[in-house]
């Protein structure tokens, strides 16, 4: 019976590695970033900000003093990656990923009421460690999100969702803002997460589906 | 050699009971604290959330530390209470030692503690279900090491000439949960971008079910019900099927949590057909359980551990037929994203093995302490009570899972969807009372087992404890 047991941890030990290769590695070795071939190169924050400047720097022009304040230098590149990788970390936090997914499926008529189906290059940068696709979706998917709503609509939301979408159940996010004599204004926080928001699909290039669904 | 390898220890030395009490107990402290997180959480569905505008208690980090208790506080500190009882009686061997025992128990407090407060002060780790703060997931993997070499002397000692089931699934387990947890913590994290990390992230929820409290909930029903009923296990070599069948499928299950997600499609078949495969494995752990009940029946009356063993069979059963058909890609279509999974999740980890470890509290709480149990009438209170709540939210998740699917299918607008969805989440956080107070009157007989022997209870004992 002493082999056995040896014969149980070993087979056990196996089993775990075959599942891990086949699984996990094998997906990878198929996905991993490849240097030179601009879809497959793994990018940085700072890289993938191009996209978003336009919302960046918007978003400097309305509320001049609080941006200022939140960010030395203005609406630089620079900035920017870090006002993503700390949107990213505040959408972690606040467990905005279990009720808002971050994937696109070619099924159920998601592409109809969302845009483009996602595909695996999209994923392929710093902003994507970990991952964020979600399992559950309360609200909408938020993959293709980039340039559907206005920098004031993400302000007035994140102050209280129900001030622009009455029927939400989404939680207001008051920390997200500076009280100002002219009301509240985004701290930080605020600008990280709406360029974060509006960050995810500005690489896309098709134009969004007009559906009212979404 | 000293004298004390020589001298056979009787059964009853061998297990530190204090030790099986004090896990148990911390087990049901973060129960508690995970249900009413969730109670709290369902009020953010109803337009009622309480904290609102508080930023420490943010219903998103509140959800966090619901199912993150649920995993790391009630289930784990269960199930390694029941190792401390069932290991030592089953090899005749004692645990590697008692103050390492005791420093396990507050290793992993201090994991617990550092999971709610780290989530609640805004650390948590973008991994389901490893939403434990970075800075305390080393101290995860120390503990994991811990109990390995705390459970693997007594297995490997073991005076026994064959090894009970029981122990293949511990001594497996234990190492596939080092694993599981190094895996997922740090692969996703800091080295896997996107579709390969989400692989790995889903390999690592199902692992934590499959790999964690599947093999020792397998194992520790496999050791309770035969002792609890007096009378051998069905057949061995059908549970030794069910060993070498988890071991192989379950592990290739995760990705089935992102299908027709950007995840190359071989990985999300592989997943879909072993997933398919680990029902016919489950099954053989069924038969094993209701033909070992055969000619028994009785005790379902006489003795409520049993009964709680059992609805958790029955649900275990319902919940695996469940499994196997809402894995197929085409129901994937309909109901992946709504709260049909969440019906399936409440469903496994409350109902299966939250009902086993409750079965198993029930049977070894007046060994533990020495008093018959404080109120029989509490216990049935609070099992027909659970019952009742886990049922109905399992039922009425399912259904509102269903239309939501079929809502977004057909382009609804999204707000409808959220709105028809109420009525369903009232249902919800009604049935989540009933459980809420079932566990509570459960938790309350055992604090007055424990320190009021008779039934003329005075009101201090009530507040002493609490």
């Amino acid at each position: 019976m002493e082999r056995f047991r040896t014969i149980f941890l070993v087979a056990g030990l196996i089993f775990f590695a075959f599942a891990f290769i086949s699984m996990g590695v094998i997906p990878y070795y198929h996905l991993r970033p490849i240097g030179d071939d601009p879809d497959r190169r793994f990018k940085s924050a700072e890289e993938v900000a191009v996209t978003v400047m336009p919302q960046f720097e918007d978003l400097a022009r309305r509320y001049p003093k609080a941006f200022a304040k939140a960010f030395e230098g203005g609406a630089t590149v620079d900035n920017c990656g870090d006002a993503l990788r700390e949107g990213r970390d505040i959408y972690i936090a606040e467990g905005c990923w279990h009720c808002h997914s971050q994937y696109v499926r070619p099924v159920s008529s998601e592409d109809l009421r969302f845009g483009k189906i996602s595909y695996p290059a999209e994923y392929q940068n710093e902003l994507q460690l970990p991952h964020l696709f979600g399992t559950r979706r309360v609200g909408p998917d938020l993959i293709r999100q980039a340039g559907t709503h206005s920098n004031d609509w993400h302000v007035a939301h994140f102050l209280n969702p129900r001030d622009v979408s009455p029927t939400s159940v989404m939680p207001p996010f008051a920390w997200f803002f500076d009280e100002t004599e002219r009301g509240a204004v985004p701290n930080r926080r605020g600008f990280a997460m709406i360029t974060y928001v509006q960050w995810l699909g500005s690489w896309i290039e098709e134009e969004a589906p007009d559906v009212a669904a979404r | 050699m000293t004298t004390s390898d020589i001298v056979e220890p009787r059964p009853q030395e061998l297990v530190i009971k204090r030790l099986v009490a004090a896990h148990f107990a911390a087990g049901m402290v973060a129960f508690l604290i995970s249900l009413l997180g969730g109670l709290v959480f369902s009020l953010l569905f109803l337009y009622r959330y309480p904290f609102e505008g508080i930023e420490v208690l943010s219903p998103g980090r509140v959800r966090m530390v619901h199912t993150n208790l649920i995993a790391f506080g009630f289930l784990f500190n269960c199930l390694v209470a029941g190792l401390y009882w069932a290991i030592p009686r089953i090899t005749g061997t004692p645990v590697l030692s008692a103050k390492l025992g005791w420093l396990i128990f507050w290793v992993w407090q201090c994991v617990v503690l550092g999971t709610l407060f780290g989530i609640l002060g805004g650390h948590a780790q973008g991994i389901e279900w490893g939403e434990t703060p970075i800075f305390v997931d080393p101290v995860v993997v120390v503990g994991a090491l811990l109990l390995m070499t705390q459970f693997y002397p007594p297995i490997v000692k073991s005076r026994q000439s064959g090894l009970y089931v029981t122990a293949w699934y511990v001594s497996a387990g234990l190492i596939w949960t080092g694993l599981t947890y190094l895996m997922g913590n740090y692969l996703p994290q800091f080295f896997l971008p996107g579709a390969s990390g989400a692989a790995v992230v889903g390999l690592y929820i199902h692992d934590l079910v499959g790999l964690f409290v599947t093999p020792l909930g397998w194992g520790l029903m496999y050791y309770f019900v035969p002792v609890i009923l007096k009378k051998p296990i069905f057949s061995h070599g059908l549970s030794m099927i069910g060993f070498w069948g988890l071991a192989f499928f379950y592990p290739l299950n995760g990705v089935h949590h992102f299908l027709y997600s950007p995840i190359p499609m071989y990985a999300q078949y592989g997943a879909v057909i072993s997933t398919v495969a680990v029902e016919v494995v489950v099954t053989t752990v069924i038969i094993n359980f209701f033909a070992t009940l055969r000619g028994r029946m009785d005790s379902l009356r006489s003795d409520l551990a049993i009964r709680w063993f059992f609805t958790g069979m029955v649900l275990y059963f319902i919940t695996c037929l469940q499994c196997a058909v809402q894995v197929t890609m085409s129901a994937q279509k309909i109901i992946h994203f709504t709260d049909w999974v969440v019906g399936h999740s409440h469903l496994v980890m409350f109902g299966v093995f939250g009902f086993w470890v409750l079965g198993m509290i029930h049977f070894l709480w007046p060994k533990l302490t020495g008093n018959p149990w404080y109120s029989t009438r509490l216990n049935t209170w609070s099992y027909w009570l659970s019952v009742i709540g886990i049922v109905i939210m399992f039922v009425t998740l399912v259904g509102a899972g269903l239309m939501q699917g079929y809502m977004w299918r057909e382009l609804a607008p999204w707000e409808a969807s959220v709105t028809s969805s109420v009525p369903f989440w009232w249902v919800r956080t009604f049935s989540g009372s009933m459980i809420i107070l079932g566990v509570s009157l459960f938790a309350l007989n055992m604090l007055w087992t424990a320190f009021v022997p008779r039934p003329e209870a005075t009101p201090e004992a009530e507040t002493q404890g609490a």
